[in-house]
């Protein structure tokens, strides 16, 4: 009975363990290892460098401009998918009429591809595109056509509303799923004790579904800092490097200049830095609640 | 009264301003693949093509190996998900039935891998797929998608399993049943819904994902349908009227999938971020 037991198990676990052993955990220990050497395609002797890598990716030039982009990108796009998201989840959650309608339309963004959504984007914001037709010759707010792609902080912000676009379906699905939870008869209470809208919002809801708030922020948060088909489809990294991202760059140096070493260091750094963003925002949600 | 009227039509207001912008774009490409080629070089761009066309689509759908892109995709990432969806189901079986030592260690060695980047493990996972053979291959995807998807289905699952109360499991076993009796008839129909909800996401994963199926593909014969797409904007830099009519019949299945099984669509998204 008990050999039969484990033979069971076995049977359950070892074929997902396995796949899932090879495919995710080797690799996650083979990228740590891969960091400290210089190893390349060509050339076939592995040499151990330490922190070598390390030290060349933080000295990059590019790297840091990278590590702006990526926070500027993220700073913008995930306060702008959770806000507008929660802005909308709390109106559909008003029964309001055609709400499923509208909820169908904002999530489209979400279930289209990056490469479709990225290559719309490209296009509307081209020299000549949508964009620059509706502010120039339809609203007249400029005057000549702004070249969106080829400037660093313009291309940046064409990334952000990307982003941004097709990520409040997302925000807005979960936000109200969880504002669906909270029960009625709270707004009701606080009606009567002279609450208004707004302060109900504040009072009752944000603090209910804090939890959810949480989750959204930490998955967007994971979401934006490993920003890359839009930013490889959209700008390539250009122009002159201004708009790389770190997973573009890791991209670049491992399978354009086969520079293992150095792209698996940047890896591990990009790891890093996203598990403290992570741990960071649990704390201070954890924090925010002892304070109550 | 007058002011509840005004409020809700300031929310409608916000919701149909919204809903634009995020149409906006959208309606621009299906009304840009439906243009000749040469009207794309106008400006003012037309809004609404005044001569539309599907000659885009036709051509799209009939030359340049488009079905074969189309037929690798849907390969791909049944594959994916049906192999996803059995491999995922068993473990978490295995864990939420059994007790076993390292139990806890396994499920949350499974968990934290969800935060990692799938793409910091590319080169490693590059470099063994070429020495197992699988470059160029569409195994080489279908094998790697299944372990990107296994950690949240395992965890959707295992929480679905340990609702399933212990009497359950008791009532089989007293009929002669084995633990298989029990995975396979009864945990997994009770499942079906949840393994649903995770399959269709794992479904839509698989249906788009560039970045890997860019590394390991370099066959045109072998292309799925993003990599083939980004390919053909390349290609055709002018000839956007192509590309949007490619990357539409490419979203259409998306699409048809979202609207008739939107119900378990959110229900994949939301079970898991919300409890209870």
């Amino acid at each position: 009975m008990q050999k039969n037991r484990v033979s069971s198990l076995l049977f359950f676990i070892l074929p997902g363990c396995i796949l899932f052993g090879i495919f995710t955990i080797y690799p996650l220990i083979k990228t740590f290892i891969l960091s400290f050497y210089e190893w390349g395609v060509r050339n076939e002797n592995n040499i151990f460098v330490g922190l070598g890598n390390y030290i060349r990716v933080f000295s990059d030039s590019t790297f840091r401009i990278s590590i702006v982009n990526v926070f500027f990108y993220a700073l913008v796009s995930v306060p702008g998918q959770m806000i507008i998201g929660l802005l909308l989840a709390y109106i559909l959650n008003q029964k309001i009429k055609g709400g499923k309608l509208f909820r169908v339309f904002y999530f489209l963004p979400v279930i289209t591809s990056w490469v479709v959504a990225s290559l719309i984007f490209k296009y509307i914001f081209g020299n000549y595109g949508l964009v620059n037709y509706i502010l120039n010759d339809l609203l007249r707010l400029i005057r000549i056509n702004i070249n969106w792609l080829n400037e660093r902080w313009s291309a940046l912000a064409v990334l952000q509303l990307l982003g941004i676009w097709k990520g409040i379906g997302w925000a807005m699905v979960i936000f109200l799923a969880a504002l669906q939870k909270v029960p009625l008869q709270l707004y009701e209470a606080a009606k009567i004790d002279g609450c208004n809208h707004f302060k109900s919002f504040f009072l009752i809801t944000i603090p209910l579904i804090k939890e959810n708030i949480l989750f959204v922020l930490v998955m967007l948060s994971i979401g934006a800092f490993n920003v890359f088909t839009s930013v490889y489809l959209i700008t390539g990294g250009g122009p002159f490097n201004q708009t790389e991202m770190p997973l573009t760059l890791m991209y670049k140096n491992a399978f354009r200049y086969l520079d293992f070493g150095f792209a698996s260091a940047l890896s591990y750094i990009l790891a890093i830095i996203i598990s403290i963003i992570t741990i960071f925002q649990f704390k201070f949600f954890e924090r925010s609640d002892g304070v109550e | 009264m007058i002011i509840r009227k005004v409020n809700k039509l300031i929310l409608y207001f916000i919701l149909i301003f919204l809903g634009l912008l995020t149409l906006t774009p959208f309606a621009y490409m299906v009304s840009s693949s439906l243009k000749s080629g040469a009207t794309l070089f106008e400006y003012p761009p037309e809004f609404l093509p005044a001569n539309p066309t599907i000659n885009n689509y036709v051509r799209v759908w009939t030359g340049e190996n488009f079905q074969v892109y189309f037929l690798n995709s849907i390969t791909v990432s049944v594959l994916a998900t049906v192999i996803t969806a059995l491999l995922s189901s068993m473990l978490a079986f295995g864990l939420s039935r059994y007790r076993f030592r390292g139990q806890k260690m396994l499920f949350a060695v499974i968990m934290a891998t969800m935060i990692i980047p799938g793409m910091t493990l590319i080169i490693p996972q590059y470099d063994l797929v070429q020495n197992i053979g699988l470059l160029n291959s569409l195994w080489g995807l279908i094998i790697v998608y299944s372990a990107w998807t296994i950690p949240f289905t395992t965890f959707l699952l295992k929480g679905f399993f340990d609702s399933i109360p212990q009497e359950m499991d008791e009532a089989v076993y007293i009929d002669g049943g084995t633990e298989y009796t029990l995975y396979w008839k009864i945990m997994l129909p009770l499942s079906l819904p949840a393994l649903g909800a995770a399959s269709i996401f794992n479904f839509l994963t698989a249906w788009e994902e560039f970045p890997w199926a860019l590394t390991v593909i370099t066959e045109p014969m072998k292309r799925t349908l993003p990599i083939a797409i980004a390919n053909f904007q390349g290609q055709y830099v002018t000839e956007w009227g192509l590309v949007f009519a490619a990357c539409l019949i490419a979203i259409l299945p998306v699409i048809i999938v979202f609207i008739s099984f939107q119900n378990l669509f959110i229900s994949g998204i939301t079970t898991g971020a919300i409890k209870g």
